[in-house]
């Protein structure tokens, strides 16, 4: 009665696990993993083929300005943020579960193999992709002791059967081991990624390389740009310092980079209280690393120093970071806006008086005619073209706007009026309508640094070493098995003479596996001959 | 041009090594190819395979490559006093220029180091030529059995492709390497890539090859040129041991070169790994060579599939190369040209 009860109530829970079994089934079968795998390589190509916002998102911009039929529709199946796309994790998520679900048995039945014992031979063994027979004088016993000595390092068990001795032997579990290491190692590599992306940030900040103030890595406000993951919130940045003193950069005649060095000091963590700068050098290939961050030099332009004398005889003298336009000549395009000196107009027409100077910057001039262009990118003989405006340079429109442009929107609205149009070389200057006087002072080198903070990139190349290893070991290891039957011949043939037969397998992919069960065949079987 | 760091001379010689190199490996395919084709082909492949055979069980217990010997000619015939067909004479000749041709690529790679006093593998026309010349080696390590020598013909032609294209089109003056490349991770990082890849190419020849194979092309008694061809190709068995074997070196081995490539990431562009088109593609070579070894051991999969995706996997390795490097603009766009 209670028995019938169990079942039945036992029923409809097997129902639902018959019914959840077959998908499940499905989703860990191989063909199914392969199927993933080839899926997860085809969705990465439109990462490879189109412009990434991950990477460089004016491409994207640009891409969608000279697309504009096609590019909603890719920025709709999420084509310029494919590797955070919701189909391309549903991929990466499907295969790993795929992945444990094959996974965890091949890990219990392996777990399983290390104790059992080997199988029983095989009725033929002369049926094996490898074989040998022969002869041998000695009991049973003997030449039993003799093939288990040769098998030695092998899981290997005896087994008798009337007269008949058989050896089973197997060897080679490692390859299994590795595999599973290998597998599991990609699971941890995965969680690894995804705690830095969790707890990792990136900030950028160009810093001029003169000396001057740097700046403090305290909050996500004193850099230009900020990537940071879900977990940051922007309060509990590894605290640093950093101003930088020079910066050199060494070219070929061709235009070429040689070498970037910048000086920086830097103070982190105590020294911050202390007020001690310590000093590095910062090159390419050669990041800061402090405190578990890293600092990077990704970067550098150039920032000319222009010089506005207002007609009542002040000055106001600017430094600004042109962004470079050409990354081998360093011919760079930027924006200086300035204020004028207050008293010099009344509060409301202020304003309308702000100077706007716009254009190109070139480190060694170069002149098409009237046009400026580069040479190299080694500041030799620097000049600029310049357009200045005035009016409203968009200083206090309370708008975000490009640094390195005006908005052509003040233009049209001709809140901005062109005045003039100039090249200036290192100190030539120009006297606009109202006698204001813009001078080209000089330039300096900006770096562009970055900070990294990576919890997760440790454990990243942990797991991606125990991957490799793992994988080395289940590509090297074979698995495979060899028997031995040993049958003592009949009197009338040979008294105190065996037939010993060797039977060997490959259980994996059989290729060129082989010479180990010659070795053993022929040492058994010749040792006799010379004895 | 920039004469400042570099020796002229070695740089000069290790061009010509390069020419001499291409021109010689011409040669060398003319007379592979020219046995590939000859009628009397076949006897010599049968005569080979007898010899074959006779080594092959002095030599193990292997007990398969009997039915291999033809009807007339046995085992015993001395095969010494027969004078050598003038087709087989050529391919042998042939396959001494391919020796040839691997040395002078050498000393071409190493006299672009000793010119520039660094490793030379610093832009796409340095790399071409240091794969090329791994997978030449990989070939001369793996098809060095006399019964092999056809397939170097199906060798030659990718490596000659891209070696021309590396010489006339990416040919770089010999020059220091930019602030980005100047680090210790450059001779690892790189060579271990360029080694994965010479070695896939020879995978992705004999996939491709094996696929001919199966192919209707293959079936006995097949009429047509390339039936004849493909007839004189090892069998279909001995073509798929070729790919796994070369690719399960090469699988690891290019794992740890994006591995390696990721370290160095790390250190030059701030993180270890960006989707960065380069990356992008290594990454999904990767993946599909791991189809390609799942498929190996799946049933269903294992025979004309999986070479495709071996052949797939070399596709993608080719197109890393050259579309990457070429028409899109990532970090790895050190091909030196414009």
């Amino acid at each position: 009665m209670s028995t019938q009860t169990v079942t039945a109530s036992a029923e409809p829970k097997r129902l639902l696990a018959g019914k959840a079994r077959r998908p499940w089934r499905a989703l860990t079968s191989m063909g199914t993993a392969l199927v993933l795998l080839f899926l997860l390589a085809l969705g990465a190509v439109p990462g490879a083929l189109l412009p990434q916002r991950s990477l460089n998102e004016s491409k994207v911009a640009q891409y969608q300005a000279d697309h504009p039929v096609l590019s909603p529709w890719l920025d709709r199946l999420q084509l310029f943020d494919v590797f955070s796309s919701f189909w391309f994790t549903a991929i990466y998520v499907l295969l790993f579960i795929s992945l444990v679900g094959c996974l965890t048995p091949r890990t219990v039945e392996h777990v399983r193999s290390l104790r059992a014992t080997p199988v029983p031979a095989p009725r033929n063994l002369s049926r094996l992709p490898r074989y040998a027979e022969g002869t041998v004088a000695g009991t049973p016993e003997e030449v039993a002791a003799r093939v288990d000595d040769g098998l030695r390092g092998w899981r290997r068990t005896t087994r008798h059967t009337d007269e008949i001795t058989e050896i089973s032997a197997e060897k080679g579990y490692l390859r299994e081991f590795g595999n599973i290491v290998f597998h599991f190692s990609l699971l941890a590599l995965l969680a690894s990624i995804a705690v830095g992306k969790l707890f990792g940030y990136e900030g950028n900040v160009i810093v001029v390389a003169d000396g001057g103030p740097g700046f403090c890595s305290a909050s996500p406000a004193a850099y230009d740009s900020f990537r940071a993951g879900n977990k940051v919130d922007g309060t509990s940045l590894y605290p640093m310092c950093v101003r930088v003193n020079d910066f050199q950069a060494r070219y070929l005649p061709s235009g070429q980079a040689t070498s970037f060095a910048a000086d920086i000091d830097y103070q982190a963590g105590a020294d911050l209280t202390a007020g001690t700068w310590r000093p590095y050098r910062l090159e390419v290939n050669h990041p800061l690393r402090v405190g578990g961050d890293r600092l990077y030099l990704q970067g550098h332009g150039y920032a000319p120093t222009f010089t506005v004398v207002f007609p009542n005889g002040q000055k106001r003298t600017q430094t600004v970071q042109f962004r470079p336009d050409n990354a081998r000549t360093l011919l760079s395009s930027g924006t200086v806006r300035v204020d004028p000196p207050a008293g010099l107009y009344p509060a409301e027409e202020r304003r309308k008086h702000q100077l706007a100077i716009t254009g190109l910057f070139a480190p060694t001039q170069q002149m098409d005619g009237k046009l400026l262009s580069s040479s190299s990118p080694a500041m030799t003989d620097p000049a600029v073209a310049i357009d200045i405006y005035r009016g409203d340079a968009g200083l206090d429109t309370g708008r975000p706007q490009s640094l390195f442009s005006i908005d052509t929107r003040l233009i049209d609205q001709k809140r901005l009026t062109k005045l003039k149009r100039v090249n200036l070389g290192l100190g030539q200057e120009v006297r606009l309508d109202d006698g204001t006087v813009v001078r080209f002072d000089a330039a300096k080198e900006f770096v562009n640094l970055q900070v990294s903070h990576d919890p997760g990139q440790v454990w990243v190349l942990v797991s991606a070493m125990s991957m490799m290893a793992g994988l080395l070991v289940s590509l090297v290891v074979r698995r495979r098995r060899v028997w031995a039957r040993i049958e003592p011949l009949q009197e009338p043939l040979g008294a105190g003479t065996v037939n010993v037969e060797f039977g060997g397998l490959a259980r994996t992919d059989n290729s060129g596996w082989g010479e180990e069960l010659d070795t053993l065949s022929q040492k058994i079987l010749n040792s006799e001959r010379t004895a | 041009m920039n004469t400042e760091h570099i020796n002229i001379g070695l740089a000069r010689y290790s061009d010509w090594a390069f020419t001499a190199s291409i021109i010689v490996m011409v040669l060398a395919l003319l007379m592979l190819a020219v046995e590939l084709a000859s009628r009397r082909g076949r006897r010599v492949e049968q005569r080979e395979l007898v010899g074959a055979a006779i080594a092959a069980t002095s030599g193990s217990a292997a007990g398969t490559v009997q039915t291999v010997l033809p009807g007339t000619d046995g085992p015993g015939v001395v095969l010494d006093t027969t004078a050598t067909p003038l087709a087989e004479r050529i391919g042998k000749a042939g396959l001494a220029l391919v020796y040839l041709g691997i040395a002078l690529l050498f000393a071409c790679i190493v006299l672009r180091g000793l010119a520039t006093a660094r490793v030379p593998w610093g832009n796409m026309y340095e790399f071409i030529n240091l794969t090329n010349f791994c997978g030449l080696v990989a070939g001369a390590v793996v098809l060095r059995k006399p019964q092999y020598r056809a397939l170097w013909v199906f060798v030659l032609v990718p490596v000659l492709i891209l070696l021309t294209i590396s010489g006339k089109w990416l040919y770089t003056n010999a020059a220091p390497v930019m602030p980005a490349l100047q680090s210790y991770w450059l001779p690892i990082h790189v060579s271990v890539v360029s080694l994965g890849s010479g070695v896939f190419l020879i995978a992705g020849v004999a996939s491709m090859l094996f696929l001919l194979k199966t192919s209707r092309y293959g079936q006995p008694g097949g009429a047509g040129t390339l039936a004849r061809i493909t007839a004189k190709l090892p069998d279909a068995q001995t073509l798929d041991r070729i790919a796994y074997r070369t690719t399960i070196f090469g699988f690891p081995v290019f794992g740890f070169g994006v591995i390696f490539g990721a370290i160095w990431a790390e250190e030059a562009w701030g993180r270890y790994w960006g989707w960065d088109p380069k990356e992008t593609v290594a990454f999904i070579a990767w993946v599909v060579y791991a189809a390609y070894l799942h498929a190996r051991s799946t049933a269903g999969w294992r025979d004309k599939k999986a070479a495709w995706i071996n052949v797939v996997g070399f596709v993608a390795m080719v197109f890393n190369l050259f579309f990457i490097n070429l028409v899109t603009v990532g970090l790895h766009s050190y091909a030196g040209v414009n």
